[in-house]
């Protein structure tokens, strides 16, 4: 390679791996705020500040689902499956994804009981997609009954 | 044809021309083909999902869009390098025709992907990890248009663009792996290197037939564009008088 150009290479290697070092330090300096969501462990470990407008995620655990049957009202318990568990309490239409076993994200406050009051819930899909009689047929993906389904 | 003789060959604006005619026609017909079967049985004929159901069937859309935003974006860092260490006169062209294609597939990306959102996540945006490092695509795209735009002197645009576009290719790292570093809304990668995806063929094969559509489209646009500012830029060459004196 002609010397002037080896020179202009490493010039330029030198801007992208320093930029790339710039913000690589950034971003780790960052961390813990580029996460969405607070999960379960940190929630109920009291890592997650009580009263400020926070976003909580988890799975919804099976058989917590309480719906009040005259408002809107519905409480569920978020788990992580390893132990750490909260309640949240929510009043609004849920997004059609909401089941047990799903895993959602609340956005709203922590209160000092431990209970947390969401303003928003959002469900997350994973990028296992199936079409319905394969998802009927396999184990771990059986159809529940949704819980929020009035004519039960 | 040798590897060396190739790389000199494609900084002549004039053989780039001459080549790249018939390439265009090849291309453009390998994207129709292409994105019309895999749009039709991805839309049309691929089962729905047993949790999303047809909303599901945006994915056809949202994931090749996706893709190819991020690797219209490689290619203008590679374009860049180019230029930048070799002053290849076509490696400018390329960092100026490339960039309105990128910028529209990441916004389509984006468009779709909020339209996606709306009814599976209960919401059109989320500032998580993967959507806000899109949106930061998009402003780059953003970004190097209005720069060229800003500079009159061909040649300092050029190298200002070429910068700015090497210095953003430490965004697509990021995108990618987003969803893998931090706790995100946006669900994992849908196609893989190391594993199969998760889901049928019946499901994937037509996602896989529109992937390879948009990347052929992406080379017939392309090559399209690049012919046009070949001509524009070399307009006071002896080659391109005689082209058009022929016509």
């Amino acid at each position: 390679m002609h010397p002037k150009r080896r020179s202009r290479l490493f010039v330029v290697l030198f801007l992208v791996v320093g930029a790339g070092i710039s913000v690589a330090l950034v971003l780790t300096a960052l961390n813990e705020n580029l996460n969405m969501f607070y999960p379960p462990e940190q929630v109920a470990g009291g890592e997650a500040p009580v009263g400020a407008q926070i976003r909580a995620g988890g799975m919804v655990l099976d058989g917590s689902v309480n719906r009040d049957f005259e408002t809107l009202d519905v409480s569920f318990v978020l788990t992580d499956y390893q132990g750490a568990e909260f309640t949240v309490v929510y009043s609004g239409i849920l997004p059609d994804l909401f089941r047990e076993g799903q895993g959602v994200i609340v956005q709203g406050q922590l209160e000092s009981d431990g209970q947390f009051k969401a303003s928003q819930v959002l469900a997350k899909h994973d990028e296992t997609y199936m079409p319905p009689e394969l998802a009927d047929l396999s184990e771990g993906h059986q159809k529940k009954p949704n819980p929020l389904n009035y004519d039960q | 044809m040798p590897l060396k003789t190739l790389w000199h060959r494609m900084g002549s604006p004039r053989w780039m021309y001459q080549m790249s005619g018939s390439w265009v026609w090849v291309l453009g017909v390998m994207a129709t083909v292409l994105l019309i079967v895999g749009s039709l049985w991805g839309l049309a004929f691929a089962p729905a999902d047993y949790q999303q159901g047809n909303s599901f069937r945006i994915i056809y859309i949202h994931v090749p869009t996706a893709i190819v935003s991020q690797s219209t974006y490689m290619l203008l860092g590679a374009a860049g390098l180019v230029l930048l260490v070799w002053r290849m006169k076509v490696a400018d062209m390329v960092l100026a025709t490339a960039v309105p294609f990128g910028m529209s597939m990441t916004a389509l990306a984006l468009f779709t992907g909020a339209v996606w959102g709306k009814p599976t996540w209960g919401t059109w945006w989320v500032w998580d990890a993967r959507t806000t490092s899109m949106l930061v695509l998009l402003f780059l795209y953003f970004g190097l248009y209005a720069l060229r735009q800003a500079i009159p002197r061909q040649e300092t645009a050029g190298r200002a663009c070429a910068v700015l576009a090497l210095v953003g290719v430490i965004n697509i790292p990021i995108i990618k792996y987003s969803v893998d570093w931090w706790l995100t809304l946006h669900q994992p990668a849908t196609f893989k290197l190391t594993e199969a995806p998760a889901m049928p063929p019946e499901m994937w094969l037509p996602l896989a037939v529109n992937v390879l559509g948009i990347y052929c489209l992406l080379g017939a646009v392309l090559l399209a564009a690049l012919r046009l500012e070949i001509l524009r830029r070399e307009r006071d060459t002896q080659w391109v008088r005689e082209l058009v004196a022929a016509r």
